[in-house]
């Protein structure tokens, strides 16, 4: 009698598990719950990094602010939830996070194999090279025989091989999941090289015990355009994400800041009164009310300001815009028009 | 069930019989059991289709396109998912069979260290148990690694670890037996020493067990063993050669150090791990070495004391063969335990099957195929833990009785 009541037990466990496995609009998840479950890494200054109180900054985490910000009109109503690289698109695929936005190389595989999307390119990035000074190694091309340390589960990893097979130089990965391994391993003596995207070799810089020991290699081996990224299936959220991106970029080039977005609202310019939610109806489209592009610039900043704020020249990353300025001024970010 | 509900009785009705009833209830058990996992797999493979993940397991043979830090097999750029898999199969099973081996040894000193007689060892025994038990294995496997990265010098110089080899950074360097072309003899002269040294402890125990006169079938076991295989080398024209590693110290720095590919490394990753799980499982192996003597009689000692025997002889002779029958059983779980325990290897990058299946997992998507194929590799280890243990009870039940 036990074992059937068992089994009449597993059974409704699992039609129940099918049954809320049904599908629920991502937005209106959020909007129930009252937050967004955003995806970030374990910390990666400038781009998500938390502070001792647990407070979250960075470039990928004002992407999470500003979508709050566009949803909520509360850029704080946003719950972090650190990735290693190996975790992240399982806890995209089984729901746990709404977004990733964690320094992810949009890719042919993950676009199509993993069920996912990427609605945007928030930092145009490179694989590149660090190694000690003392190597007396000046170009990435006499690393045959090195050592290299890396995290697993990432683009690099397969670029590494990829470029070191293609010179024919010997080499020897050393992957660990965690990036405080690959650092203190690297800063060990491990490894002669480290290797990631070249913004992550900024900030992972920080690190080390002895910054002025290293040097960055001039040598970029790969592209790696690092964006936001959703599941496949539900364009309302997709929509969402890709156009909160834009709005920050589209606010750049018009000369729309935190500073001054409340001006904006009085302005002349028809497509500043779209921007701002003066006129059209931008937001509903999205599902949102029409102030949202205003509460993003209000609350997260446009994109320069958040670069400058969390990666710029001014930061100890020290990043120059580089391709990521706009379209405008000699870079590639260009945001299609809100109208 | 009890003999009265079996015997037929026409007076119970079809549905109040007992056995209808057991039949009945079983059968619905059995069709629940099958809807249930009929549910789970249509359900999974529908939810991946709805959310246009890949399924299948056609993608084991693309090419992987990562490297692995250490391999047994041929591990290069055409290698497939599988094979990366496989590479981190036998890397688990390679850390396990040393980390079983050593531990046992360690696990036996210690367990018999701590009922000596002397005070400070006991102690050291105790206090060593105590406080490695306790610490978390996962911990120690990471501070194994940060100590040994900090204590070697680094790749552009060595120490020596007394007769074993040469440590720096990047690893434990030693040398390596290379056979060649004909050294198939010699291993099969292995082979026949083994049946033959079997041979000759049988014999001794026999002559005694019949005669009380002693045979030193121990070193003439080793005698043999060592013999017999290394005389057949040498007829043969000494089949091989042994490989010293190679220390570059001229040159370009980077290409200074142990030249990869010459000699024998123990990486680093490897040795953390095998330290930490070796001294961790130990502790609880000296556990259950130290039950089984203390549940062994001691009348049995003293009996043996009274026949005049040394205290030595007695441990060997009379207590550990009575203690083994309890102590087995538990040390077979710990050798599981040690097995499963090796999947934390991940944490300071050693390729085990978690790891490795892991990446392939992380770079091919394949989530729920990759978890299907690690989850059989643990269980195949349980189940066969349990058969070897099920096998053995039944052994010793019998010799009981
Ligand atoms: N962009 C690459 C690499 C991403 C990656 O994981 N980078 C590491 C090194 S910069 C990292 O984010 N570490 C921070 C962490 O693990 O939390 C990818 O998407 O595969």
């Amino acid at each position: 009698m036990k074992k059937t009541l068992l089994a009449i037990g597993l059974g409704t466990a699992v039609s129940m598990a099918a049954a809320t496995a049904a599908y629920a609009g991502t937005l209106d998840d959020v909007k129930s719950k009252g937050h967004i479950q955003c995806g970030v890494s374990q910390g990666l200054p400038g781009f998500s990094n938390a502070d001792a109180q647990g407070n979250w900054t960075g470039l990928d985490v004002d992407v999470c602010r500003a979508m709050a910000a566009a949803i909520f009109g509360d850029a704080t109503k946003v719950k972090y939830t650190p990735l290693s690289s190996k975790e992240r698109f399982t806890a995209l695929q089984s729901g746990e996070i709404d977004v990733l936005s964690r320094n992810t190389t949009w890719t042919a595989t993950r676009d199509t194999a993993l069920g996912l999307n990427f609605a945007g390119v928030n930092y145009y990035d490179g694989q590149g090279f660090m190694v000690r000074k003392s190597l007396g190694v000046t170009s990435a091309l006499q690393l045959g025989g090195a050592a290299v340390c890396t995290n697993t589960g990432t683009t690099t990893e397969l670029n590494v091989a990829d470029y070191f097979r293609a010179n024919n130089m010997k080499f020897e990965v050393v992957a660990f999941e965690k990036s405080d391994e690959v650092v203190g391993a690297y800063d060990k003596g491990r490894c002669d090289v480290y290797t990631t995207d070249q913004s992550g070799l900024f900030a992972q810089r920080l690190k080390l015990s002895n910054v002025n020991d290293h040097i960055v290699l001039p040598e970029i081996i790969s592209k790696e355009p690092l964006g936001p990224v959703v599941r496949q299936g539900d364009d309302q959220w997709f929509n969402l994400v890709r156009w909160t991106h834009n709005a920050m970029l589209n606010a750049e080039e018009m000369g729309i800041t935190s500073a001054n977005v409340d001006e904006m609202l009085k302005s002349k310019n028809p497509a500043v009164l779209r921007f701002v939610g003066k006129e059209g109806s931008f937001g509903e489209n999205l599902g949102l009310k029409n102030d949202w592009a205003y509460n993003i610039i209000k609350q997260v900043g446009n994109y320069s300001e958040s670069f400058e704020r969390n990666v710029g020249p001014k930061t100890p990353l020290g990043i120059a815009r580089g391709l990521n300025a706009l379209w405008s001024k000699g870079g590639i970010q260009y945001a299609p028009p809100i109208r | 069930m009890t003999t009265i509900s079996d015997e037929p009785s026409s007076k119970v009705s079809f549905w109040y019989d007992p056995k209808v009833r057991s039949i009945i209830s079983q059968l619905i058990l059995v069709g629940l059991i099958a809807w249930g996992l009929y549910a789970l797999v249509t359900n999974t493979i529908h939810n991946l289709e709805r959310l246009n993940i890949a399924s299948g397991f056609k993608f084991l043979s693309t090419e992987a396109g990562f490297t692995l830090i250490q391999s047994w097999i041929p591990y290069d750029k055409s290698a497939t998912y599988l094979r990366a898999f496989m590479v981190g199969l036998i890397n688990t099973f390679y850390v396990a069979i040393v980390g079983i081996f050593l531990a046992t040894i360690l696990g036996f000193l210690v367990g018999i260290a701590r009922l000596s007689k002397s005070w400070i060892i006991s102690r050291v025994a105790t206090v060593y148990v105590e406080v490695l038990r306790n610490i978390p294995l996962l911990l120690q496997i990471i501070i194994w690694y940060k100590i040994l990265l900090l204590l070697s010098p680094d790749k552009r110089g060595s120490i020596s670890i007394l007769g074993i080899g040469e440590m720096n950074v990047t690893g434990l360097w030693t040398s390596k037996f290379i056979a060649h072309d004909g050294f198939w003899v010699t291993g099969i002269a292995i082979g026949i020493a083994l049946v033959l040294a079997w041979k000759v402890s049988r014999w001794a125990h026999k002559r005694q067990d019949a005669t009380g006169q002693q045979f030193p079938s121990f070193w003439a076991g080793l005698g043999i063993v060592i013999g017999l295989p290394l005389l057949v080398f040498f007829a043969t024209g000494s089949p091989g050669v042994i490989e010293s590693p190679e220390f570059v110290s001229e040159g370009p720095m980077l290409r200074r150090g142990f030249k990869t590919g010459v000699g024998f490394v123990f990486i680093p990753e490897f040795l953390a791990l095998l330290f930490a799980l070796v001294l961790y499982t130990a502790t609880f192996i000296a556990e259950i070495v130290r039950a089984g003597i203390l549940a062994v009689d001691h009348g049995q000692t003293e009996a043996a004391g009274a026949l005049g025997l040394r205290r030595g002889t007695i441990l060997r002779q009379v207590v550990i063969p009575q203690a083994m029958r309890v102590i087995i059983p538990p040390l077979t779980s710990q050798y599981l335990n040690l097995t499963k325990n090796s999947s934390l290897a991940m944490a300071i990058g050693y390729p085990d099957v978690m790891g490795a299946g892991g990446i392939v997992l992380n770079q091919s998507g394949q989530a729920v195929e990759m978890i299907i194929m690690i989850m059989v590799v643990y269980l195949t280890f349980s189940l066969v833990t349990s058969v070897f243990m099920n096998w053995y009870n039944a052994k010793m039940s019998m010799v009981e009785r």
